[in-house]
């Protein structure tokens, strides 16, 4: 059967302004705003955005498509409009088949509840019916792990319980068709895989899905096509590598400098958490672009807020296909033991002539060591990123050659050679 | 095989082969099309009724978090009403000395008070549904008009907590209802539950936009039990405020419950009436509202 599961058909979605900051007000300001409306109305027009524009797309059944763009690029939009939580402003979709959406783990999860009562809960909400969750309810249990828990109250959980319970309600809904957002940046790496090993599934079961991703890595393993999106419209549609190769080239991603002034708000959990990552020449500058045959730091700032753990600073570098080139963490011995609290600056040196050139991402992590797996504090994709370019003096690994080289490393070796002899 | 639609036009006919097979269909529809807000609200029941079960584990939901606690859940819910009744027993039964149709005042004005509290806590919490689901609202696709739906079921606990009391207070005063009649009192909580609900889609809607909501609600619950005649009988105020009065459905409400449960006067059948009039007006109304602005509660709360 060829029927396109979802056909969308100019999808356009238009916010007032101060709807994005703060959609809800008091009834002054709404007066307030009529009365500066009527003094000026030729500025009615500047007070709207278009957070996606005419987006067309038909998605066959059992196709899964990756949705990818920078932050506001309009990915979470479109997934808001093919959820039905929020109407299009113009244009239409037609969706054939059961959806099921995940845009959060854990949505409408009570703490007071246990975790027996919150399965049903949220199973309930995410479309599930009583006697279908009754019926899968064991394995939910079995795949979240937690079932010695789970006539406990969930807000005695850890977060790590929490998500995996959660998770777990979700991984076992069997929509014909899944809408899900950035939700598997949360819990820990081996749950993750397994989550991702859920989702493989879905797609070789002829499941459509549709999935956001800020992780270029899952997208172009998980996904048969992908939709670069920018400013609300479609930059690209194609095959998923492709498309990520486009957004990694196009500089749509992330800069050389990622900030969070905050404390409470960056990334991070009790113990540590990211304050700066920033990518830094041998003198301490910004730098944008990295001369492939000169060291390029990581700068990576972090607060740590407990002193009873080892907190180590590490890094993921990841080429322009998603592909990670390699990890690296700090292994000096001031990390050894637990890391008193206070604010640390770690700078990883990336040596010169060992990246390829093209845009590379770096994921910034704050981990300790729990064998035989990292613990992560932290973890915040593609961080930073910058481009690694050859001037082409003929001093590289690249020698006189012009043309393309292959490969997720460029190192210069050293050769021997002899002859003729 | 059955292609339900959201659309506006769907199949006429529909067999019972059909209608099983959609029933089967776990509750989404097959077909959804998805465009933007119509110009007129629609009610879509059939949409309503396959998600019926959503609106049951949402009441199972705040009745298992309200009774978690459940030495503190039920002594709330029987200690608030029975401490006003003193209040009022000792303020306007005994000071002001206000008709009370002949039976004993604190039975009496506890008898008022308990479809009052109903009224009171469904509207409260009602009003505030779509703000305090917020997590549901912006993630999740559902009727929203389950929200608070939910919030007119979950009081109807205390309400039969306070019937315990009540009955109990009956016994110790001997007033008791006149027969069967006592039945009448489910009429009377439906229409307290249709006001409650009608005012509710209205303010809910009203206060996602304008976060002033919670602050008016008090005001008007400090006021309306003296509107409605929960401390005194109606049917002894003068003619022509009766008629006033009865513009507020709970007026008739609390005389008719009386009248149902502890045997006081008849209200006056044509005073009923103005009330389930308006109450029907307040739901229409309030229904229409929140359904126009249903699709933009997403992106203005």
């Amino acid at each position: 059967m060829s029927v396109a599961a979802i056909t969308a058909e100019g999808l356009s979605k238009r916010y007032r302004i101060g709807e994005l900051q703060a959609g809800y007000g008091t009834l002054r300001d709404s007066l307030a705003r009529a009365a500066r409306r009527v003094g000026h109305r030729q500025h009615h027009e500047k007070e709207h955005i278009w957070a996606l524009e005419d987006v067309s797309f038909e998605l066959g059944e059992g196709e899964v498509l990756g949705l990818i763009g920078r932050n506001g690029a309009g990915k979470s939009t479109l997934l808001r409009v093919l959820t039905r939580i929020t109407a299009p402003t113009s244009g239409t979709a037609t969706i054939r088949g059961r959806i099921g959406s995940l845009l959060e783990v854990g949505t409408g999860f009570h703490p007071e509840l246990t975790g027996r009562e919150n399965v049903f809960l949220n199973g309930a909400i995410l479309g599930m019916r009583r006697r279908e969750i009754a019926r899968k309810y064991d394995d939910i249990v079995e795949f979240s792990g937690v079932s010695r828990f789970i006539d406990t109250p969930v807000k005695r959980y850890s977060s790590g319980m929490y998500v995996r319970l959660a998770f777990s309600v979700a991984a076992f809904l069997e929509p014909e068709i899944l809408l899900v957002d950035e939700v598997l940046a949360v819990g820990d790496a081996e749950f993750q895989r397994r989550c991702l090993g859920r989702m493989e599934d879905m797609g070789e079961s002829g499941r459509t899905v549709v999935f956001v991703s800020h992780n270029l890595q899952t997208i172009a393993q998980l996904c048969d096509r992908a939709i670069l999106l920018d400013a609300g419209s479609v930059v690209m549609d194609g095959e998923s590598a492709d498309v990520v190769a486009r957004y990694l080239q196009s500089g749509l991603g992330s800069g050389s400098v990622r900030e969070w002034p905050d404390d409470e708000t960056g990334p991070g959990d009790r113990v540590a958490r990211l304050l700066a990552a920033r990518v830094v020449e041998g003198d301490g500058t910004l730098a944008e672009a990295a001369d492939v045959r000169r060291p390029i730091g990581v700068e990576i700032t972090f607060r740590v807020l407990e002193g009873d753990t080892p907190v180590i600073p590490k890094i993921k570098v990841v080429d322009r296909q998603g592909d990670i080139a390699f990890n690296a963490m700090d292994t000096h011995d001031r990390w050894h033991g637990p890391t008193a609290p206070g604010v640390y600056r770690a700078t990883a040196w990336i040596p010169g002539n060992l990246l390829n050139e093209g845009l590379t991402a770096i994921d910034v992590e704050l981990v300790s060591l729990a064998a035989p797996k990292l613990l992560h504090h932290a973890q915040e994709r593609s961080a930073v990123s910058f481009h690694v370019q050859d001037p082409g003096e003929g001093d590289s690994a690249r020698g006189l050659f012009t043309g393309q080289v292959r490969g997720v490393v460029r190192p210069l070796l050293d050769w021997d050679a002899e002859g003729p002899s | 095989m059955a292609r339900l639609s959201t659309d506006l036009h769907p199949p006429a006919v529909a067999g019972p082969a059909a209608r099983e097979e959609a029933d089967r269909s776990d509750r989404v529809d097959r077909v959804t099309l998805i465009r933007p807000a119509t110009r007129w609200p629609r009610l879509d029941l059939r949409e309503l009724w396959a998600y019926r079960e959503l609106l049951g584990i949402l009441v199972w939901r705040d009745l298992k978090v309200r009774y978690k606690q459940s030495f503190v859940g039920i002594a709330w819910a029987i200690f608030q009403p029975a401490l006003i009744a003193v209040v009022y027993t000792i303020v306007f039964g005994r000071f002001a000395k206000f008709p009370s149709s002949g039976i004993d005042y604190p039975v009496f004005v506890f008898a008022g008070l308990i479809p009052w509290m109903y009224f009171s806590s469904a509207l409260s919490t009602g009003a505030s549904s779509l703000v305090s689901n917020v997590n549901l609202v912006t993630k999740v696709y559902f009727p929203r008009l389950l929200l608070p739906g939910a919030t007119v079921f979950v009081p109807l606990v205390d309400l039969a907590l306070g019937c315990v009391v009540l009955v109990f207070l009956m016994w110790h005063y001997d007033a008791f209802p006149d027969g069967v009649v006592f039945v009448a009192g489910a009429g009377f909580v439906l229409l307290a539950a249709l006001t409650a609900l009608g005012a509710s889609l209205w303010l809910s809607a009203v206060n996602v936009r304008y976060r002033d909501v919670p602050y008016a609600i008090p005001v008007f619950m400090q006021v309306l039990p003296l509107l409605s005649g929960v401390p005194f009988a109606i049917d002894q105020a003068p003619e022509k405020w009766q008629w006033i009065l009865s513009l507020n459905p709970m007026t008739a409400v609390i005389s008719g419950w009386r009248w149902a449960v502890l045997d006081a006067p008849e209200p006056q059948w044509g005073q009923v009436g103005v009330g389930v009039a308006v109450a029907v007006l307040i739901f229409l109304a309030g229904l229409t509202y929140f359904r126009s602005s249903e699709p933009r509660f997403a992106d203005t709360i």
